[in-house]
């Protein structure tokens, strides 16, 4: 079930990683509620048109913006465009993210560079890129697609536990400094969640997986879209610099 | 209205100080209270009320009204 936030309707909210899995999940539920979308692609403009028309069908305005979190000149200037002919965009979900599973003895530099690049150093290029629109817009937003990993680590996932921990201090600091502009910066941290990235896995190793989960199953993205929402609607305004694991009790 | 008075009037709505205690000489960091996030927005609603840039380098150089009102005195010519 989805709940209804009405403030959400006609805010607009920049989710970073929308092709798929969560991201896509957290955008379409935000269509829902009628919030004016804003996604980024990287190359394939017919695919960015047909998630447009997706998430238009559903509800809501939506817009594509071409650029990759990892090239800040093109981020400021597509974010800039947007921003001067349509308004302040009031809210964000930092979701792009990937991850490259490897023993850290065979962790190689510049795989380290790319998860450090596009998970972290790329959420605070793209908050940074908003922080002067942020200024001009009102009750903003931000969260923080975090992990569960970058809560309790995980073997063969040092990189990217690294960098999903590092969201955390950068939403923390974020909340403080602009706190008083009435902005609010949470970390959500999912744990196994239904995605392409988990369907990989192996029956055996899902069945293993689940047996540590004390609700006994993977959670599914809509769940984290809900947990998103409710972040993003005014419904949590006393709620900033916050953590929020969303894992089926995995990590108690 | 001159530039001056201009610039002066904005702040006080900003700043919700009396225009009457405001003045060339008056230290935004020091008379004002204001700390690097406020500047920040004054000087962004300097430029839409001026249509100039202020690029952030320079902010740190304008620590009084007189030195905004040069600024935009030398950004007009």
């Amino acid at each position: 079930m989805i709940a209804t936030y009405s403030d959400l309707k006609d805010k607009i909210i920049l989710v970073t990683g929308a092709a798929r899995g969560i991201g896509k999940s957290i955008a379409l539920a935000l269509s829902a509620q009628g919030a004016h979308v804003v996604f980024n692609y990287r190359g394939d403009e017919s695919k960015a048109m047909s998630l447009k028309e997706e998430l238009e069908k559903v509800g809501g305005k939506a817009t594509g913006l071409k650029f990759d979190v990892t090239d800040y000149e093109s981020m400021t200037k597509a974010i800039d465009e947007f921003t001067k002919s349509v308004g302040p965009i009031s809210g964000l979900v930092n979701n792009a993210g990937v991850s490259k599973d490897t023993l850290l003895l065979r962790l190689k530099p510049d795989e380290i560079s790319s998860i450090i690049d596009t998970n972290l150093k790329g959420a605070m290029m793209v908050t940074q890129a908003l922080s002067r629109n942020f200024l001009k817009a009102e009750n903003v937003s931000i969260v923080h697609m975090s992990s569960i990993v970058g809560l309790m680590g995980n073997p063969s996932q040092a990189a990217y536990a690294a960098s999903k921990a590092g969201l955390i201090g950068f939403s923390k600091s974020v909340a403080k400094e602009l706190a008083s502009r009435n902005l609010r910066s949470n970390v959500i941290c999912p744990g196994f969640i239904q995605t392409d990235m988990t369907d990989a896995l192996n029956e055996k190793a899902k069945e293993e997986y689940s047996k540590s989960i004390p609700l006994g199953r993977f959670g599914t993205s809509e769940e984290v879209a809900n947990l998103t929402c409710f972040l993003l609607s005014r419904a949590s305004s006393y709620l900033t610099g916050e953590v929020i694991k969303i894992d089926g009790g995995l990590y108690i | 209205m001159e530039l001056q008075d201009k610039v002066i009037k904005l702040v006080s709505e900003a700043t919700k100080m009396d225009a009457a205690n405001i003045s060339l000489n008056t230290s935004f960091v020091d008379d004002l209270n204001l700390d690097s996030l406020d500047m920040v927005e004054l000087m962004m609603k300097m430029e839409d009320e001026f249509g100039v840039e202020i690029p952030e380098d320079e902010t740190e150089n304008l620590k009084s009204i007189g030195d905004i009102v040069a600024y935009l005195k030398s950004k007009s010519h």
